[in-house]
C-alpha cells in the first residue's frame, strides 16, 4: 500500500443560504481546493462525493458528474457515497483507498449537502431516512429523539448531567465564534443551554447541530508525490471505516457506538499510535452527548468519563486536548453530506498551522470521527504532518 | 413483524417535542425502547403516564401499525 497525503482542501462557509444551489456550493468547494494543491481540473483521475440526500432535499440525482462537469472534471469516474451522516468521510476512505491501492494518484472528494430549502418538520423526516424505517422511524423517532435516548441511558448509567451535556455546546460555540466560515457565529452562556427549547427530552435545541448548507473538498494523492503540488502535505498515517446495524434497538449497549471504537482501534494500529498520542480532534457532535461518547470510544477517557472530561474543561481550545476547535457540528453547521470531508479539512488546516485564532497549541497529530445514523457508520481518520 | 410480547421494561426513553412532519400532530409524545420478556429490544410509544427508565409497562393496542404500550397499574 502507498502511503496517501493530503494536497489541498476548500470549503465554503456554512450556514443558510437561500441564493445557493447544491451544485454552486459543491463546485465553489472544490474549485477552492483545486487551487490550493495547485491541480488543474483536467489532472484530476477520479472524483469521489459523499451526500447524503440531494435527492430529497433539492430533487437532484446523479449528483457527482452533476457537480464534476460544473468543476471541470469530465471523463474520470465520478461516483456518489451515501452513508447518513458519514457520507463524505466514506467517500474519503474510499478514495484514500483507491489511491493507497495505485488505482489513482489524483483523486478529488467532496461532500455536499444543501438542506435550508425545506421546513424543519420535512428536513426532520428526511433526516429520520437514515435510521430504521420499518421500526423506529415508523414509530415516531427523529434522529434528536434517537440521540436523546442514548443520552437517558448514559446519565441513568453513568450520572451524565444536563450540565456536562451544555458543557459540551458552551465550548462549541465559543470555537465557533472565532471560526469565519461557521453557521453560528455565537458564544452562549451555560445558563441560555440548559434553558433551551425542548427538541426531545432532555435534548434542547442547544445540544443539537445545525440544519445548514455548505460543501467541502479535498484533494489527495500518493504521499511520494506529494512535493510535485505542495510543500505543506499532511499524511493519512490511519484511517478506518466500521458499520454496525441501524436501528438503535437492536444494539446491545445504546451508550457506545461499537463502529466507533471498532474504526478508532483500527485507525489507531495503522497509525502506529494509541489515543493518549492524539493531540487534537474534530469528533461527530451530532448532539451534544454524541461528542461525550466519542471521547469514550476513542479512549480519550474511561467509559462514563466523558461528560466530566467536557466539564472540567479539559477538551476547550486551551485544554490539554482540543476537541472541536472548528465549532463543531453544533456552531460550525451540520451540511450532513459535507461534514466528513468538512472535518479533514479542519484537521488540516490545524495541522498546517493555519487555523489562526482557533490554532490549537500541539498540533502535529490529529484525528477526525465521522459518524452515520445512530452509530450505523463510523469513519476515523488520523492525519500527521509529513 | 410477531406479535408484541405483553410485558417489557423502559430500556431508554424521550418525549418528542419537534416531531417529523407526519407526526407533528401527535406532538408532543413519549417513546421508548422496551426490552421484552424475551430480552430483545423494541422501539414503541408510550401512552397515558410518562414512564421512566425501569419501569414496568404492557401492551396496549397497535394504531396504524404503532406498537402503544403503557406503565403497568
Amino acid at each position: 500500500m502507498k502511503a496517501v497525503a493530503v494536497i489541498g482542501i476548500g470549503k465554503t462557509a456554512f450556514g443558510a443560504f437561500p441564493d445557493r444551489d447544491l451544485r454552486s456550493l459543491a463546485v465553489e468547494a472544490g474549485q477552492k481546493c483545486l487551487a490550493d494543491a495547485n491541480v488543474s481540473a483536467s489532472q484530476v483521475e477520479a472524483f469521489y462525493l459523499g451526500n447524503f440526500a440531494g435527492p430529497s432535499f433539492v430533487g437532484q440525482n446523479h449528483l457527482a458528474p452533476y457537480v464534476a462537469s460544473g468543476i471541470g472534471i469530465t471523463d474520470v469516474p465520478c461516483t456518489r457515497f451515501e452513508a447518513a451522516c458519514a457520507s463524505s468521510g466514506s467517500a474519503f476512505f474510499h478514495a484514500v483507498s483507491s489511491v493507497a491501492a495505485g488505482i489513482y494518484d489524483l483523486v478529488l472528494v467532496g461532500g455536499v449537502e444543501k438542506m435550508t430549502s425545506q421546513s424543519t418538520p420535512k428536513v426532520t423526516e428526511i433526516l429520520a431516512g437514515a435510521g430504521d424505517c420499518s421500526g423506529e422511524v415508523r414509530v415516531g423517532a427523529t434522529f434528536p429523539a434517537l440521540f436523546a435516548m442514548i443520552a437517558r441511558r448514559h446519565m441513568h448509567q453513568f450520572g451524565t448531567t444536563r450540565e456536562q451535556m451544555a458543557a459540551v455546546a458552551v465550548k462549541n460555540h465559543a470555537n465557533g465564534a472565532k471560526n469565519p466560515l461557521a453557521h453560528m457565529r455565537k458564544v452562549i452562556s451555560m445558563e441560555q443551554a440548559l434553558a433551551g427549547k425542548l427538541v426531545s427530552e432532555p435534548l434542547t435545541v442547544y445540544d443539537c447541530s445545525l440544519i445548514s448548507d455548505g460543501a467541502a473538498a479535498v484533494m489527495i494523492a500518493p504521499l511520494e508525490r506529494a512535493h510535485e503540488f505542495t510543500n505543506k502535505p499532511v499524511k493519512v498515517l490511519g484511517i478506518a471505516q466500521t458499520s454496525d446495524s441501524v436501528a438503535l434497538d437492536s444494539k446491545e449497549d445504546i451508550t457506545t457506538f461499537r463502529a466507533v471504537r471498532m474504526a478508532g482501534e483500527k485507525a489507531y494500529r495503522m497509525a502506529g499510535v494509541t489515543a493518549s498520542d492524539i493531540e487534537f480532534a474534530e469528533l461527530h457532535d451530532c448532539f451534544t452527548i454524541a461528542e461525550i461518547i466519542a471521547t469514550e470510544d476513542l479512549e480519550f477517557v474511561p467509559k462514563g468519563q466523558g461528560g466530566r472530561y467536557a466539564l472540567e474543561g479539559r477538551t476547550c481550545l486551551k485544554g490539554e486536548r482540543p476537541v472541536n476547535a472548528s465549532g463543531g457540528l453544533k456552531a460550525k453547521g451540520h451540511p450532513v453530506g459535507a461534514t466528513g470531508v468538512g472535518q479533514i479539512c479542519d484537521v488540516v488546516t490545524q495541522i498546517r498551522g493555519e487555523a489562526g485564532e482557533l490554532q490549537v497549541a500541539r498540533h502535529s497529530l490529529g484525528l477526525a470521527e465521522n459518524l452515520g445514523g445512530s452509530g450505523a457508520t463510523a469513519v476515523v481518520t488520523i492525519l500527521g504532518a509529513a | 413483524m410477531t406479535a408484541p410480547s405483553q410485558h417489557a421494561t423502559v430500556y431508554t426513553e424521550t418525549v418528542v417535542h419537534m416531531a417529523p412532519e407526519q407526526f407533528t400532530a401527535d406532538a408532543p409524545y413519549q417513546m421508548a425502547i422496551v426490552t421484552l420478556e424475551d430480552e430483545s429490544r423494541r422501539t414503541v410509544r408510550i401512552a397515558g403516564e410518562r414512564v421512566h427508565i425501569g419501569d414496568a409497562v404492557e401492551f396496549v393496542e397497535d394504531r396504524n401499525g404503532i406498537p402503544f404500550f403503557r406503565k403497568k397499574a
